[in-house]
C-alpha cells in the first residue's frame, strides 16, 4: 500500500479504525460505518480524504434518493430549454447527461473518496440496486449507450443510523465498523483539538459531569461529541468555576436538547 | 486451521457467510493484519460482522477460540508444542528453511526457542499469512509473529485481542438485551409504515417536469398519493407492583414509543385487565374498558405490557381483583378475550425472561390469549412483526370457557 490512513490533526481516531479503513481502501471494499450520532462518522470520509490526498465526493442520502441519481441524470429540462435558441446542440444527448456522485467518483481520473451518507435513510431495496455498480465499478447509460468504467476503485465509505436493516447481500459486501463512543482519555484529546488551552481542572470536572450525565439510560438523547465541544466553549467563556460543576450543570441547554431531559436531569441534581 | 473459528462464530449464531470468509482469506493474504493477533481481532470483524449486535457473540467465539494464546511466551509454548509433534521430514525441512544444522531434536527445538526469544524468524515461520493458512500445525498460533507484534501503534490502552474480546464491550448489543431509548426507538420505528394513502391527489412535480420534458414540451401531468403514517398504536401497561423491577425497562419503553408514534393511547392496569383502565395511576383517573373497546377503531395496533404472572383467581374469578375494594363482574380474562376479539393486530411484551414463563400458571393462560414476547430487542423485532401481520385472534371462547369453569390449563396442569 502506498499510503496508509493514519487520521489527521483534526480527527481523532482510535487505532482499529484506522486499520480497518486501510483494510478497505485495500480490499477495494466498501466500508459501512456505523455508530451513535455524533461520533464522527460523516467526518470520517472528509479526514480521510484529507490524509490521503484524494478527492472527497459526498452523496447525502435522503428519503426520496433514488440509487440511479447516484450514477446519471439526464437534465431533460435543459435540453427543452435549450432547443428554443439555436445556440446550444441540442442533438448530442452526452451534453445533458449529468454524472452523480458515484459516476463522478468512477470518472475521476485520479482515485477518489466516495461519501455515501445516512443510506439508512432511503428506501429499504437502495442498496441493493448499487450492489452491481459497486461490484463492477462500472455502469451503463441508456440514453447515449455508453459505459462508465471506473479508473480506479473509489474508497466508498458509507454511514448508517441504523434507522433501518440493511439488505444482507448488501452488508455482505461491505466492512463494517462500528465507532464507540469515545472513552474519557479519547474525549480529552478530542476536546483539546477543539480547545486546546482547556485548564487541567475544568477538564477533569467537565469529563466528570458528561460521563455521569451520558450514563443516564432514562434519557430520550444523550449528549454527544458535539454538544459537549460547545458546552465547553460556553463555560470557558462565562468563566464558569471548575470546582461548581460539582453542584449543579451550568448551561445545561447546550448539553440536553429535550425539555423531558432537562427536567429529569434537574430532578437527579436535586437528590 | 482457522476454519475452526468460522465455526465456532457459526454455532454462536453469527450470521457469517461464505463469502465473507474468503474475503477474509484474501485480507490476510495481503498482511492487513500486521501479524498481530489484535489487529487481527479488529480486521476479522469488520469483515465477518456487519452489526454491533453480533459483536458479543464475536467476543465470546474469540475468546474461546484464541484463548491461552495471547503473550508471547504463551505463543512460543504453544509453537514449541506443536513443533514437538510435527512428522520428522516436516521438521526437518522447517529446521532447513530456518538455516538450522543441528543434529538432534533436542538442540534444534532449544535453539528454535532461544531464537524465538530473541525474536528472530520474523519472516520464515508461516509469517503473516499463517494465521489462517500456510505453517504445516494444527496451531492457529504457527501464524502469530512473536516479534511482530506492535504495541503503541495506536491501540492506546495496549490491551491484548484477548482482553478487548474479554471486555465484552458490546454486551449491551446483544438482541436478546434490552438496551435505551434509542434503540427501543429504532426497534418501533419498523412499526411505522410510511405508505402512499389515500387518492392520488399530489402533483409530482418531478416526474411530470421530467415526462413533459421527454415528451418535447407536451405538458404531462403525473399525480400520487401521499405518504402517511398509517400506523395507530394503543398502550396498555401493567402497573402492578409485580412490575416494580421493571419500571424504568417499562418507562424506557414508553419513552420511545411517545417520540416515535403520534398517535399513541395509553392506559395503565393493574395485573390484569377488568372493567376499568386507568389514564393515571395516581390520581385514579380511570375510563371504563367497555368505553376503551368502543372508542378505538379495530385499526389500532395493541401493544399489552405487563409480566401477567398473578394470582389463578385475579384472572379466572368474578371479584378476583387484588385490590380489596375493586369488583369486578366478569372475570379478568373475558375482558382480555374481548380486547384479543376487537383489536386483530395485539401483541403482550413480557419483561420476566421467558424461560420463567413455564413456571406460572397464569402466563401460558395469557400467552393463548395474545401472542406473547419478551420485552428484549429481539422480542419486540418478533412482536412488531406479528403486528405487522395482522393475525386473527387465536383463542376461541369455548376454550376461555373451560379455562373459567373447568380450570383446565393449557398444559393440563391443576391448581
Amino acid at each position: 500500500m502506498e499510503k496508509e490512513f493514519t487520521g489527521t490533526d483534526n480527527y481523532i481516531t482510535s487505532g482499529p479504525l484506522r486499520e480497518v479503513v486501510n483494510a478497505s481502501v485495500v480490499l477495494g471494499r466498501p466500508l459501512l460505518v456505523k455508530g451513535e450520532p455524533g461520533t464522527g462518522k460523516t467526518l470520517l470520509a472528509t479526514a480521510i480524504a484529507e490524509n490521503l490526498g484524494m478527492p472527497l465526493i459526498r452523496w447525502f442520502i435522503k428519503s426520496t434518493t433514488k440509487a440511479k441519481d447516484g450514477l446519471y441524470v439526464y437534465d431533460t429540462v435543459q435540453r427543452l430549454h435549450d432547443s428554443r435558441f439555436s445556440d446550444h446542440d441540442v442533438t448530442d444527448i452526452e451534453n445533458y447527461i449529468r454524472m452523480g456522485p458515484l459516476g463522478e467518483a468512477f470518472a475521476t481520473p485520479e482515485q477518489a473518496v466516495l461519501l455515501i451518507d445516512e443510506v439508512d435513510k432511503a428506501d429499504l431495496e437502495f442498496p441493493n440496486d448499487l450492489l452491481n455498480e459497486l461490484d463492477e465499478m462500472s455502469f451503463y447509460i441508456y440514453e447515449t449507450q455508453k459505459t462508465v468504467r471506473a479508473q480506479h476503485r473509489p474508497a466508498v465509505i458509507i454511514t448508517s443510523n441504523n434507522e433501518k436493516e440493511l439488505p444482507d447481500a448488501f452488508l455482505r459486501r461491505c466492512l463494517f465498523h462500528f465507532i464507540e463512543f469515545p472513552d474519557e482519555r479519547m474525549m480529552q484529546d478530542i476536546v483539546r483539538v477543539h480547545h486546546p488551552d482547556i485548564q487541567e481542572n475544568l477538564m477533569n470536572a467537565v469529563m466528570r459531569q458528561f460521563y455521569w450525565i451520558r450514563n443516564m439510560d432514562e434519557l430520550r438523547k444523550k449528549p454527544s461529541t458535539s454538544e459537549l465541544i460547545d458546552w465547553v466553549q460556553v463555560l470557558m467563556e462565562g468563566g464558569v468555576d471548575p470546582a461548581e460543576l460539582s453542584r449543579r450543570v451550568p448551561f445545561l441547554g447546550v448539553l440536553m436538547k429535550k425539555e423531558h431531559d432537562v427536567e429529569f436531569l434537574r430532578e437527579q441534581l436535586v437528590q | 486451521m482457522l476454519e475452526g473459528f468460522f465455526v465456532e462464530l457459526k454455532s454462536r449464531g453469527v450470521p457469517v457467510s461464505l463469502t465473507e470468509w474468503m474475503t477474509l482469506q484474501d485480507a490476510l493474504d495481503r498482511d492487513l493484519a500486521h501479524s498481530s493477533l489484535e489487529a487481527f481481532y479488529y480486521l476479522a470483524r469488520s469483515v465477518l460482522v456487519k452489526s454491533e449486535t453480533f459483536f458479543d457473540r464475536y467476543d465470546r467465539a474469540f475468546q474461546s477460540f484464541f484463548k491461552g494464546i495471547e503473550s508471547r511466551e504463551e505463543m512460543v509454548d504453544k509453537i514449541m508444542e506443536a513443533m514437538e509433534r510435527l512428522p520428522p521430514e516436516d521438521f526437518e525441512a522447517l529446521a532447513r528453511k530456518a538455516g538450522l544444522d543441528e543434529k538432534s531434536l533436542e538442540e534444534v527445538l532449544k535453539n528454535f526457542r532461544e531464537q524465538f526469544e530473541e525474536g528472530h524468524f520474523k519472516d520464515h515461520f508461516g509469517g503473516s499469512k499463517a494465521i489462517g493458512r500456510g505453517g504445516t500445525s494444527t496451531q492457529g498460533a504457527f501464524g502469530y509473529n512473536p516479534a511482530g507484534v506492535r504495541i503503541g501503534q495506536g491501540y492506546g490502552r495496549h490491551r491484548s485481542a484477548i482482553q478487548v474480546a474479554e471486555m465484552r464491550k458490546f454486551r449491551n448489543y446483544d438482541p436478546d438485551l434490552v438496551l435505551d431509548t434509542r434503540q427501543l426507538r429504532v426497534a418501533l420505528n419498523r412499526l411505522r409504515r410510511l405508505l402512499p394513502r389515500g387518492p392520488k391527489d399530489e402533483l409530482d412535480l418531478d416526474t411530470t417536469i421530467d415526462e413533459t420534458c421527454r415528451n418535447a414540451g407536451e405538458l404531462e401531468l403525473v399525480f400520487t398519493a401521499p405518504r402517511r403514517n398509517t400506523v395507530k398504536l394503543l398502550l396498555l401497561m401493567d402497573a402492578g407492583g409485580s412490575m416494580t423491577p421493571y419500571s424504568r425497562l417499562v418507562s424506557r419503553l414508553f419513552s420511545a414509543a411517545r417520540s416515535q408514534f403520534q398517535d399513541l393511547k395509553y392506559y395503565y392496569f393493574h395485573n390484569c385487565i377488568y372493567d376499568d383502565v386507568w389514564t393515571n395511576m395516581q390520581n385514579s383517573e380511570e375510563m371504563s374498558t367497555e368505553d376503551l373497546l368502543r372508542t378505538y377503531g379495530s385499526e389500532y395496533k395493541v401493544v399489552l405490557v405487563g409480566d401477567a404472572n398473578m394470582a389463578p383467581s385475579e384472572l379466572l374469578d368474578r371479584n378476583g381483583a387484588i385490590s380489596y375494594f375493586y369488583m369486578n363482574e366478569t372475570p379478568g380474562i373475558w375482558w382480555l378475550y374481548r380486547i384479543a376479539t376487537r383489536f386483530p393486530a395485539a401483541v403482550w411484551l413480557n419483561p420476566e425472561p421467558a424461560r420463567y414463563w413455564l413456571h406460572s400458571i397464569t402466563i401460558p393462560i395469557v400467552s393463548r390469549v395474545f401472542p406473547m414476547f419478551p420485552l428484549t430487542l429481539s422480542g419486540l423485532d418478533d412482536a412488531i412483526q406479528t403486528l405487522l401481520t395482522t393475525q386473527r385472534p387465536r383463542i376461541r371462547a369455548e376454550e376461555i370457557k373451560s379455562f373459567v369453569e373447568k380450570r383446565r390449563h393449557p398444559f393440563g396442569r391443576s391448581w
